[in-house]
């Protein structure tokens, strides 16, 4: 029972760093919604956006190529030089600003003062138009993230699972229990994860520009009567958003590799929203976490053997629908989420 | 702090002005009005006259609600101001406070003043100073800086709107019913520093007022708006001594029942009054 016990634990960290990950596509949405009231459907097409043109830079790929080869009746795909991961990095920030700076200049400033659903149609669109554009400027094939940057003697994203926490671990059970398996992978990404958190934070609470947003956030009408400009902020805050969304890219797609299906990660941050309340970064954080906690465990429970002895039965991959579940018993009896905003009543 | 000898200079000049709403509700129709360098020009009339309206229409926040001016012209020390974007006006030194309290809810006291200074480029030092400046004028906020400033009273987060807008050291403010919602010591309380700030500070305010009593008690000159167009305009000494003002706007009569322009507007402004 004491194997079983250390089980579940090591099902609830593997959970807690999923979860994070959750957390990380939900606070993009979070951060639009609440300067801009837009839910922004393509988020999750940002995260594979912004993880396809890193890998594509650093391979030194020539954009379009596809479209070039076409026209030109040409056979180019490389420039012929690679990139360091860095400063990789560094263009494809530059590409997310410019993306968040385009969407407000070619769609925002056009539906300011829509209703919801407009906007929330239009970001519809614009993740079918950026899915598309992707594979249009980089290819669609399977990429693969190689983080190595040898200047800082990293060698890459760790894989595999922490043999340290493993053999740190493995004499709490019995000879049948070998120690907390945790990939390393999943790790790193919480500790990044946490760091960004910490940076934004850091940035909303104590920098001018994150009091703007903030101020945004309460009041577009009292904003913009103190000269905030809605538009800037709106470019500030997709660029953020666009910056989230490469960070849980290149996690996701360092486990899966960078590919269409990484876009569906914005289906995980659904329920992710509905039980941490849409306007809640705290909200969106705890959120992720609990959803991955609870389905790791859940999935745990209803799978093992003495849960098939004292019910009965057995239940297989509820991870693909327990987030949902979970976020529908939210929505019955508290539609405002965990940490929904505090609504102020006036005195 | 206004000036009574003959140079004075007419800061704002809003010039027969049609304002249309989502291109079809026409709400202004015509509405002139100055306002003069260290002046108090109140704005008077009934919930739905057009107050707001005028004053959106010069900060420029009109456009966000769908609003355009169509006709006639703005003017600011002398230029044309119909079509630079609020921020670029509150850098001028013209500057809104919207009617109904609008604080950030869930930022401080301090922090919803610091962003009134949002375009300033002057320095960390000159901004402390305004700071300062503020608490000084409204003292109760010293007390709250630290709270959320939707947890404050009514009265409070006037005040907390008033000094935001003073942290943008502004030359102009446009004041949208200070009074609205708040009990009469408090009104007098928040009338009486603004006419502080005008004498001491130097500051010009454009008041939008339903409590046409108070305002014009404070202001140098009064505008009268009913329907979209000024109706009466003069001193405020001369309006409110002005028989007609005296029956529909200040609540007393000596002559019975007089017709000012119409008997169905009448009926319409005794509404509001009661
Ligand atoms: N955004 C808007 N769209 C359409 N009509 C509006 C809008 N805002 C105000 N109005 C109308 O314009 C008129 C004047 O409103 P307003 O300027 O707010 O008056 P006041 O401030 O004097 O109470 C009212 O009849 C109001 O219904
Ligand atoms: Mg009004």
């Amino acid at each position: 029972m004491l194997d079983q016990f250390l089980y579940g634990i090591e099902a609830a960290m593997n959970g807690l760093m999923t979860g994070i990950m959750y957390s990380l596509v939900a606070l993009g949405f979070v951060l639009i919604f609440k300067a801009s009231g837009v839910f922004n459907y393509a988020q999750g097409v940002m995260a594979l956006f912004g993880a396809m043109t890193l890998v594509s830079i650093q391979k030194g790929q020539i954009p379009f190529y596809h479209l070039i080869n076409a026209t030109f009746g040409t056979d180019i795909k490389y420039f012929g030089w690679e990139v360091p991961a860095l400063l990789a990095i560094l263009l494809t920030v530059c590409v997310m600003i410019l993306f968040a700076w385009l969407v407000e200049r070619l769609l925002l400033k056009f539906l300011i003062n829509q209703d919801p659903v407009i906007l929330f149609m239009a970001t519809i669109g614009l993740a079918y138009f950026m899915e598309g554009f992707g594979d249009l400027m980089w290819g669609s094939d399977l990429k693969v993230i190689d983080m190595a940057m040898p200047a800082l003697g990293i060698p890459g994203l760790p894989q595999g699972g922490s043999l340290f926490i493993e053999n740190a671990t493995s004499g709490l059970g019995t000879d049948r229990f070998f120690g907390f398996f945790i990939d390393k992978l999943d790790i790193t990404a919480a500790i990044i994860a946490t760091m960004l958190v910490v940076v934004l934070t850091v940035f909303s609470q104590y920098s001018k520009t994150g009091r703007a947003l903030r101020a945004v956030a309460d009041d577009h009408q009292a904003a913009m009567s103190v000269g905030i400009s809605l538009r800037t902020i709106w470019v500030i805050v997709w660029s953020i958003a666009g910056v989230v969304a490469l960070v849980a890219g290149i996690m996701w797609g360092a486990k899966s590799g960078v590919q269409f299906s990484l876009s569906l990660i914005t289906l995980k941050a659904l329920p992710v929203l509905m039980l941490g309340g849409f306007t809640s970064i705290p909200g969106a954080i705890i959120g992720g976490m609990i959803i991955g906690v609870g389905e790791k465990v859940f999935e745990f429970i209803v799978s093992s053997s003495w849960f098939g002895d004292a019910m009965g039965f057995t239940m297989n991959a509820t991870e693909n629908w327990f987030a949902y579940v979970l976020a529908l018993i939210f929505l019955v009896f508290r539609p405002q989420g965990l940490f929904g905003e505090k609504i102020i009543e006036r005195v | 702090m206004l000036d009574t000898g003959d140079n004075t200079e007419v800061l704002l000049d809003v010039n027969n002005i049609e304002v249309i709403y989502s291109s079809v509700i026409l709400v202004l129709k015509g509405v002139s009005l100055t306002l003069d360098k260290g002046g108090i020009t109140a704005l008077l009339g009934g919930n739905g006259a057009g107050k707001t309206t005028t004053l959106k229409a010069i900060s420029n926040l009109l456009r966000a609600e769908r609003g355009d001016v169509t006709k006639g012209s703005i003017t600011y020390r002398g230029k044309p101001i119909d079509r630079l974007d609020p921020a670029t006006l509150v850098k001028s030194g013209v500057i809104q406070v919207m009617e109904g309290r609008h604080v950030f809810e869930h930022l401080t006291v301090d922090e919803n003043l610091m962003t009134g200074a949002y375009t300033r480029r002057d320095g960390k030092a000159a901004i402390k100073q305004s700071l300062d400046l503020v608490y000084n004028y409204f003292p109760r906020l010293k007390d709250r800086r630290k709270s959320l400033a939707g947890y404050t009273s009514g009265g409070e987060q006037q005040m907390v709107a008033i000094g935001r807008a003073l942290m943008s050291n502004p030359e102009t403010v446009l004041l949208d019913e200070p009074s609205m919602g708040l009990a009469p010591q408090l009104v007098e309380e928040i009338f009486g520093i603004v006419k502080n700030l005008n004498e001491v500070e130097g500051v010009s305010f454009l008041i939008a007022e339903q409590n046409t009593n108070v305002a014009l008690r404070f202001a140098h000159k009064g505008f009268i708006l009913e329907s979209g167009r000024v109706v009466m305009e003069g001193p405020a000494d001369e309006l409110r001594e002005n028989p007609d003002v005296k029956e529909f706007y200040l609540g007393m009569s000596d002559k019975g029942r007089k017709s000012f322009r119409d008997v169905r507007s009448y009926r319409r402004r005794k509404r509001w009054l009661s």
